[in-house]
């Protein structure tokens, strides 16, 4: 993939504006000590952060890829598959066999999502597919809590969440943030050699190309997009148990969907990549903006600064970016 | 054979541009005009005007904003509750800082300030496009609600948060807002406005203005080479529709819920207003009124369905198997009319048209 010169003209800007604007900030603000290791673990813990929307985000740009859909449903599904996991656990099931079993459940989902909704919907405008998969948001919202109950649970994988101490004890990191980016490094890096080198994810990848060609070619559309839809189940899982872990199995992690958005849109629709680097621009951007600039205009920044930061970028490059450029014709 | 044009001569260009040409149209619409304005405060309860028909009307304009955004100039927006709210708190403070001004005109300056603010949050429109620009009108939202409860300007520094709104008076003391206004008087209130409004959009729609929007709509870029500017075409529609949002917004502070509060307009009024006017139908003024019925009565109705069958469930199950069954149907009526209400409308129309003998 060759990357545009004004991607890296715009990344080394953020990078430069990242630094710039919290040391301004340090300068002018006498509540706030600018220091370096204080700056970098704040960067570094927004970067793992950010690492955390990614996986939520890639989700929505599988999705998007293969079937040019908007779908706002993949919070639910990170719910729902969290909520799956751990009531099944709860049932007696030991815990391998109940992330199996979920595997299973979102393999179900997909199909069941394929056949119910998206075949008759076929050919329908975007709008009116984005609108339902916020119809399956809700339904997958009350589904699951119907079905597993309301109440907060805990999931424990056992991975470690104890502050550690990096870089000559300089810098306080959490080990979980460690572990979480190593999970979606190894998830990155499998869904780029499935797409890469398997039969499958060529298919994918005509798809996503060009649906006409592909069915053309001999390339069942229906399958791929289960498979896509699978396949971003599992993504969901995974961000399922990581966000699971961190803040407990509730409702609010549907809402995580909100702060994925952002990132999306940052990282373009499109692009695998995109949504890894657009994760950690905005999860270092918000954290640095939350702890330097939010005390100069009264802090709680944090649910719309991803937002404007997004926004800001896409003013330069409307497509995200790591998008597929939008060529218009008449 | 009641619905019929034949016979229905168009002597004047006056007559043949008429919003509603038929006549049996034009019944239709002053018999329902005096079902709403006569029969309904006359034989509804208290309960029934304030808690079903007031939201009805109030969301039904927020959905006609959208509508106008989203249905005719193409622009997906999902900032419409930040709308509302800027509605909402421009009215509260224009009745707060100048007492005497007369209640009409603090909601339509409040629409005019929400539209200032529309234009300002519009201006990306012109480089970012279709779900690019529907996160982006998030940034909007969240923006929006979080200045309302961070400064206390606009909350008067109440220590709360949540202000209620002054009682005002039309037509000398006749009260629509506050405690001392009958819900009839706020029914009353409320409907005459989006009336009007209704009215007005409908001709708008049809206007030069209306025009360019759908032009922008079905292909921007051939609409530009036609001669159109995009610039005040995109940003028109931005100013109207957040116009008429925040018309919608202050409307449900004042009159309807009596209390300003950021939260009656997060990003979930957002998502209930796009439901309205996607099920109702995209570009149609009718459809923004049925899709409001349609969500509004929905949840009402889903919640008092299990008493009506004996069906003793506990209260949080209840309200799962609700959020579980309006998703259903959400994606029911997607599946079986992807056009919304609107479309059945018409569709209802062109078979009574023929009836009794349709071959």
């Amino acid at each position: 993939m060759r990357i545009e010169r004004d991607v890296i003209y715009i990344f080394m800007a953020t990078l430069f504006l990242m630094v710039a604007i919290p040391w301004a900030a340090g300068q002018l603000s006498d509540e706030i000590l600018f220091e370096w290791p204080f700056f970098f673990e704040v960067a570094i813990g927004g970067l793992l952060a950010g690492v955390m929307y990614s996986l939520v985000a890639l989700g929505f740009v599988l999705i998007f890829k293969a079937s040019g859909v908007f779908n706002f449903a993949q919070g639910a599904m990170v719910l729902f598959s969290a909520l799956t996991l751990v009531g099944l656990n709860e049932l007696g099931l030991p815990m391998w066999l109940a992330i199996i079993a979920t595997l299973f459940v979102m393999l179900v989902l997909a199909i069941v999502i394929e056949r119910v909704v998206l075949r008759p919907l076929v050919n329908q405008e975007h709008i009116i597919l984005f609108m339902a998969t916020i119809g399956i948001t809700y339904f997958l919202d009350g589904f699951g809590q119907t079905l597993w109950g309301s109440e907060v649970k805990i999931l424990d994988l056992g991975i470690p969440s104890d502050p550690g101490f990096y870089f000559g004890g300089a810098i306080l990191i959490n080990d979980f943030d460690l572990v979480a980016a190593l999970i979606a490094g190894v998830l990155v890096i499998t869904l780029a050699l499935f797409f890469q080198y398997t039969r499958i994810g060529r298919a994918l990848r005509a798809v996503a190309d060009d649906h006409q060609a592909a069915l053309s070619v001999g390339i069942p559309l229906k399958h791929i997009w289960v498979i896509v839809w699978a396949v971003a189940g599992i993504v969901a899982l995974v961000a399922g148990i990581m966000w699971g872990s961190k803040l407990g199995v509730q409702f609010s992690l549907a809402l995580i969907a909100l702060k994925a958005l952002p990132v999306l849109i940052l990282g373009g629709f499109t692009s695998v990549p995109g949504a890894i680097i657009g994760g950690l621009i905005i999860g270092a951007g918000e954290k640095l903006a939350e702890v330097f600039i939010a005390p100069l205009i009264g802090g709680g920044i944090e649910d719309w600064f991803a937002y404007m930061l997004a926004l800001a970028f896409l003013v330069f490059r409307p497509q995200g970016l790591f998008g597929e450029k939008i060529i218009e014709r008449v | 054979m009641i619905y019929r044009e034949a016979g229905e001569f168009k002597a004047s260009y006056r007559e043949d541009q008429a919003i509603l040409p038929i006549r049996q149209d034009r019944w239709f619409m002053w018999g329902l005009m005096a079902v709403a304005f006569l029969l309904i405060p006359a034989i509804s309860s208290q309960y029934w005007l304030s808690t079903i028909m007031l939201p009805f009307l109030i969301l039904a304009l927020a959905a006609l904003g959208l509508n106008v955004l989203t249905g005719y100039a193409g622009q997906l927006s999902l900032g419409t509750g930040g709308f509302m709210a800027t509605g909402a708190f421009a009215a509260y403070k224009l009745a707060t800082m100048f007492p005497e001004l007369h209640i009409v005109v603090v909601i339509l300056l409040a629409g005019l300030i929400t539209a200032g603010v529309g234009i300002i949050f519009g201006i990306p429109s012109l480089r970012i496009k279709g779900f690019y620009l529907a996160v982006a009108t998030l940034a909007s939202q969240f923006f929006l609600i979080w200045m309302f409860n961070k400064f206390g300007w606009f909350t008067n520094y109440s220590s709360s948060g949540v202000i209620s709104a002054p009682p005002m008076t039309v037509f000398g003391d006749f009260f629509v807002t506050g405690p001392h206004a009958t819900a009839v008087a706020k029914y009353l209130f409320a409907l005459s406005l989006v009336v009007f409004f209704a009215i007005m959009t409908k001709n708008l729609v049809r206007s030069n203005i209306g025009r360019e929007w759908m032009a922008v709509r079905d292909m921007d870029i051939a609409a530009e080479i036609i001669g159109i500017k995009m610039l005040p075409t995109k940003l028109k529609a931005f100013a109207y529709s957040s116009f008429l949002c925040g018309i919608a917004g202050a409307l449900w502070a004042f009159v309807h819920t009596g209390s300003v509060e950021p939260l009656a307009f997060d990003v979930n009024r957002s998502f209930q207003i796009l439901f309205m006017v996607i099920i109702g139908g995209l570009g149609s003024i009718m459809g923004a009124f049925l899709g409001s019925a349609f969500i509004v009565l929905l949840p009402i109705f889903l919640s008092n369905a299990p008493h009506l069958f004996g069906i003793n469930i506990a209260v949080d199950l209840i309200s799962h198997i609700e959020f579980m069954v309006f998703g259903a149907l959400i994606l029911f009526f997607l599946i079986v009319e992807p056009h919304g209400l609107a479309r059945l409308w018409q569709i209802a129309k062109e078979k009574l048209r023929l009836w009794p003998f349709p071959y």
